[in-house]
């Protein structure tokens, strides 16, 4: 292939329908470019964009004014400078972020990520890596395989791409000079191994000179193989791998427009799908026969991986957003306990124990990740130990959700196997992962069915079940207040049970001590015992300090709707610490009691809670009257 | 079988906006009646078909659109069974503001002021717009569900990571976000899908015989010669030109191109021979220097 192949202006001079024709009939690539600062990135993604005309006239002209300017290039042009976007980056002279970057050749389409190459960036090559078909790792040729390049290598290998470039930038620097591109290639082929990279292809380019991007280079008569672009535009894209797998689709939107229409709307992930095909709706595993695959443009013969589509189905199955229709001969698995690989992309660290959202596919649910089983170092592939995970960390943990999800392991199928964390306060995007294979727990414990249920129970005790969650600080009041209300409440034949934070220490959680993730579990194992007494037919009281909101609303997620009753008593600091019922302030302040609440570990306080209580205007027995009061009626 | 990208582009477009559907309490369609408008409105006929879809369209009005602009508003809602919304600043209408006197206020006021505005107002948690990330540099980072404060602010420096096609909408009360369907589209992209699937667009994308005049060192075109005269204190000298608009804003921001370009396969040609990009002849981007889209983005700005 030829330079000539990114002259169209000829064919679209003179025959612009044929232009059209063959313009539309291009397939697509993704792909990830990934470097540091020196490796000479995004001059060669200028240079793509150049090369293949995708700078306009006026883009050029602020191209080379601003080269001049703030260019690194003295009076020749600085390609880096047309991909650099945002105000931030371009004065700090690096790419912080991901920029997604569009170019087009005769047969294809191309979606480059330029992602940022320093360590303190990995999720953001990790968001890159994450859609890319292919990686082009780029090396300096004075400076061969370093630390970075194995990062880069790593990480674009465990996001599962198979295509790898190695482009050898540079060459110029070593007047190209085959030997020592040689010993690159061997260097890198021992690592690429180690790590489990089966092949890649190896380029030896310059970026800023041209050679071997579009067009063969006279300067490397001793190479071979592709140009840069050449490999682009041959490599196969993955959407057609996916179509020899076996069908899945995650619903996303229950299509109903009328009572005579009823369709399930989604994005097939892989396979294919006709009518007449048996398929299973998971997790219920309910089967029928698929009636016609709808789009606006008609019925189609079959829908492909890759196509958004709307499925109708012979029979009346219950199948909602979050179910996965498959092949009924051929599902995937459904479980609530993984491995996974996590990459965490927040400032704040994992907090092993606490419910994090989970989406993986369009399932959205409540996941806890155990502490890791190891942290992975991105630089040596060691594995280190490890008690969270911090920005930009990646690590192996076993995960547990809170009902059974579809998925498969994403070596096999991204859209079922990759998923993100969200924070339930703070709503970001804490952190990504990967699923590998669940742990067979979940497959051999069943939820044994019962025939007195737990309205029955609650109908004996002729009340509504429901959890006064008492919380405060350290001698705010809670157990006091708790105690009275329960006295009340057993005045009023009404059947309860009060879990004190001391007792439950005694006995349940005994094993737990008092640091973050201990606390946590200590929270959970109270709401799971709750939560089976609500089951009972009992008004729970709890009274624990429940520093945080994650885990307050862990128990509350558990519950029934209006079943949990979160009750603030507000006590300030100092009124709670002049207490000091149990000496417990005095000893904190004297650094002999660590992780104390209030004094150096945080409490968070609710921010809309059921009812909040006032210690210093209320006496105990008028706070529990108060308390009734809001939860009036009892049944 | 082998997807095209057009294929593959449409199918992506389709999921967003399925995933806004489910996700979102009360999602918008901000439909500015320019092409890109044209495509969005196009794929989410599609998304939801036979349904129509399930949101309102809200068009954020500056009164300086031009004639044929609205008239196509008014068809396509009605065509997509869409209910259409229109949102003027009060505040603009009643101080008159327009492009001659006001300069960047102009923008400011009827766009970025009256966006926020309309989106309080009806209380939407999620506006679909029809960016595209070939537009501009700080568009090529910003993310498909672009996220912003009660107070509409963007961060660029804190956006939510986005992978694989998963995207995350949870957000606060008073929170938005905004969400790109179209932001792996390119410009011929959307001109070749226009093609394909036969979109009707605004006629002033064609060339035709048109009052033009020049203005500061554009050509602009006289669309309603009155009103002109009236903010600009004088009669512009008005020339016939055969003229066309490869991008559409307000009237007298737009600056035309002469061009004989009358059918689609005609101004793709056009597109891909001529050399100046497609926001030049937009005054928007340049005004207050290089990182002038970043900034407007941040203080609310589409």
């Amino acid at each position: 292939m030829s330079s000539d192949t990114y002259k169209t202006d000829a064919l679209i001079a003179e025959d612009i329908e044929a232009y059209l024709d063959k313009h539309q009939h291009k397939t697509m690539l993704r792909f990830i470019t990934c470097g540091s600062v020196d490796d000479g990135k995004s001059t060669l993604i200028g240079r793509l964009l150049y090369d293949s005309k995708m700078i306009f006239e006026d883009q050029l002209a602020a191209l080379e004014s601003d080269s001049k300017r703030v260019g690194t290039q003295g009076q020749d042009i600085d390609f880096a400078l047309l991909v650099d976007g945002l105000a931030a980056e371009r004065e700090q002279g690096i790419t912080i972020d991901v920029a997604y970057r569009f170019f087009a050749t005769e047969s294809r389409k191309f979606i480059v990520a330029d992602c940022p190459g320093h360590e303190q960036y990995t999720r953001n090559m990790v968001t890159g890596a994450s859609t890319a078909d292919l990686a082009c790792i780029l090396i300096d040729a004075r400076k061969g395989v370093l630390v970075q390049t194995k990062r880069h290598s790593f990480l674009c290998h465990q996001l599962g791409i198979k295509n790898l470039v190695l482009a050898v930038n540079k060459m110029d620097l070593i007047d190209y000079d085959q030997e020592k591109y040689d010993a690159i290639i061997a260097d890198y082929e021992e690592f690429a191994k180690s790590i489990g990279i089966e092949s890649f292809t190896a380029i030896p380019i310059s970026g800023l000179a041209g050679d071997n991007i579009t067009t063969r280079s006279d300067k490397t008569p001793w190479y071979d193989g592709p140009t840069l672009m050449d490999h682009l535009e041959a490599v196969e894209v993955r959407s057609d791998a996916n179509l020899d797998k076996p069908f899945r689709m995650p619903v996303q939107w229950v299509n109903r427009p009328n009572l005579d229409f009823r369709g399930f709307s989604g994005l097939i992930s892989t396979g294919s799908v006709k009518p007449g095909d048996q398929v299973r709706s998971l997790p219920s595993g309910k089967t029928s026969t698929v009636k016609s695959v709808v789009t606006m443009d008609g019925e189609l013969e079959q829908g492909v991986a890759g196509q958004s589509v709307t499925i109708t189905l012979e029979d009346e199955i219950d199948c909602s957003r979050g179910d996965v229709l498959a092949a009924a001969d051929n599902p995937p698995e459904v479980a609530d306990q993984f491995e996974s690989t996590i990459v965490w992309m927040d400032e704040d660290p994992l907090v092993v124990g606490r419910a994090y959202w989970m989406k993986l596919g369009t399932q959205m649910v409540s996941v806890t990740v155990a502490e890791p089983k190891y942290e992975i170092n991105v630089n040596t592939m060691q594995h280190l130990a490890a008690k969270t995970l911090k920005l930009n960390a990646i690590g192996v943990s076993e995960i547990t959700t809170d009902k059974q999800i579809v998925f498969e392991a994403y070596s096999d199928n991204r859209a079922l196997g990759g998923f993100i964390l969200i924070d339930k306060i703070t709503n970001r995007t804490v952190g990504a992962g990967m699923l590998h294979f669940s742990l067979r727990r979940a497959q051999n414990v069943h939820w044994q069915a019962t025939d007195i249920t737990r309205d029955d129970h609650a109908a004996m005790k002729n009340q509504r079940p429901r959890v006064l969650w008492f919380t405060g600080l350290s001698g705010s009041g809670k157990s006091t207040i708790a105690n009275e209300v329960e006295k009340k409440l057993a005045l009023m034949n009404r059947h309860t049970f009060l879990l004190d934070g001391d007792n439950v220490r005694h006995g349940l959680n005994k094993d737990l001590g008092f640091t973050e993730s201990d606390r946590i579990e200590n929270i959970r194992r109270i709401g799971e015992v709750a939560k089976l007494m609500t089951d009972a037919g009992l008004i729970v009281l709890t009274a624990f300090i429940s520093p945080f909101r994650a885990d307050r609303q862990l128990v509350r997620d558990m519950m029934g709707e209006g079943e949990f009753i979160e009750i603030h008593v507000d006590t300030p600091l100092e009124v709670a610490e002049a207490r000091d019922v149990k000496g417990l302030y005095k000893k904190a302040r004297e650094g002999k009691l660590k992780n104390f609440t209030g004094i150096d570990s945080p409490y968070e306080e609710p921010e809309d809670p059921e009812i909040r209580v006032n210690t210093v205007a209320m006496s105990p027995e008028e706070a529990a009257d108060y308390v009734i009061s809001k939860i009036l009626p009892l049944k | 079988m082998t997807l095209t990208h057009l294929q593959r582009l449409e199918a992506e477009s389709i999921h967003i906006m399925r995933e806004v559907v489910a996700e979102a309490d009360k999602p918008v369609m901000l439909y500015s009646i320019g092409k890109d408008s044209a495509v969005m409105l196009h794929l989410a006929k599609k998304a939801f078909y036979p349904s129509s879809p399930p949101f309102p369209l809200l068009h954020v009005d500056t009164t300086w659109k031009f004639k044929d602009m609205y008239e196509l508003r008014e068809r396509s809602a009605q065509d997509a069974g869409m209910e259409l919304l229109v949102h003027r600043n009060p505040e603009a209408e009643e101080i008159g503001i327009n492009p001659f006197d006001h300069g960047p206020l102009h923008t400011d006021m009827w766009k970025t002021q009256g966006l926020k505005q309309a989106l309080d107002k009806y209380g939407f948690d999620a506006a679909f717009g029809g960016a595209r990330r070939d537009e501009e540099k700080s568009r090529a980072k910003e993310r498909i569900f672009s996220f912003r404060t009660a107070s509409h602010g963007w961060d660029p420096k804190s956006q939510r990571p986005e992978l694989w096609n998963l995207y995350n909408a949870r957000k606060k009360k008073g929170e938005s976000i905004r969400v790109f369907p179209l932001s792996n589209w390119t410009e011929l992209d959307i001109w070749q899908y226009i093609h394909l699937e036969n979109i009707e667009i605004v006629p002033l994308y064609y060339s035709a015989k048109r009052p033009t005049f020049e203005y500061e060192g554009g050509l602009f075109m006289a669309d309603d010669i009155e009103r002109l005269e009236k903010v600009m204190g004088k009669r512009p000298e008005i020339t016939e030109r055969s003229i066309r608009f490869r991008t559409l804003g307000c009237f007298p921001l737009t600056g035309a191109v002469e061009s004989e370009a009358a059918t689609l396969p005609e101004i793709i040609q056009e597109m891909l021979l001529t050399t100046t990009s497609e926001r030049q002849g937009r005054v928007i981007d340049k005004d207050s220097g290089d990182a002038s889209m970043e900034k407007k983005k941040q203080e609310g700005y589409f």
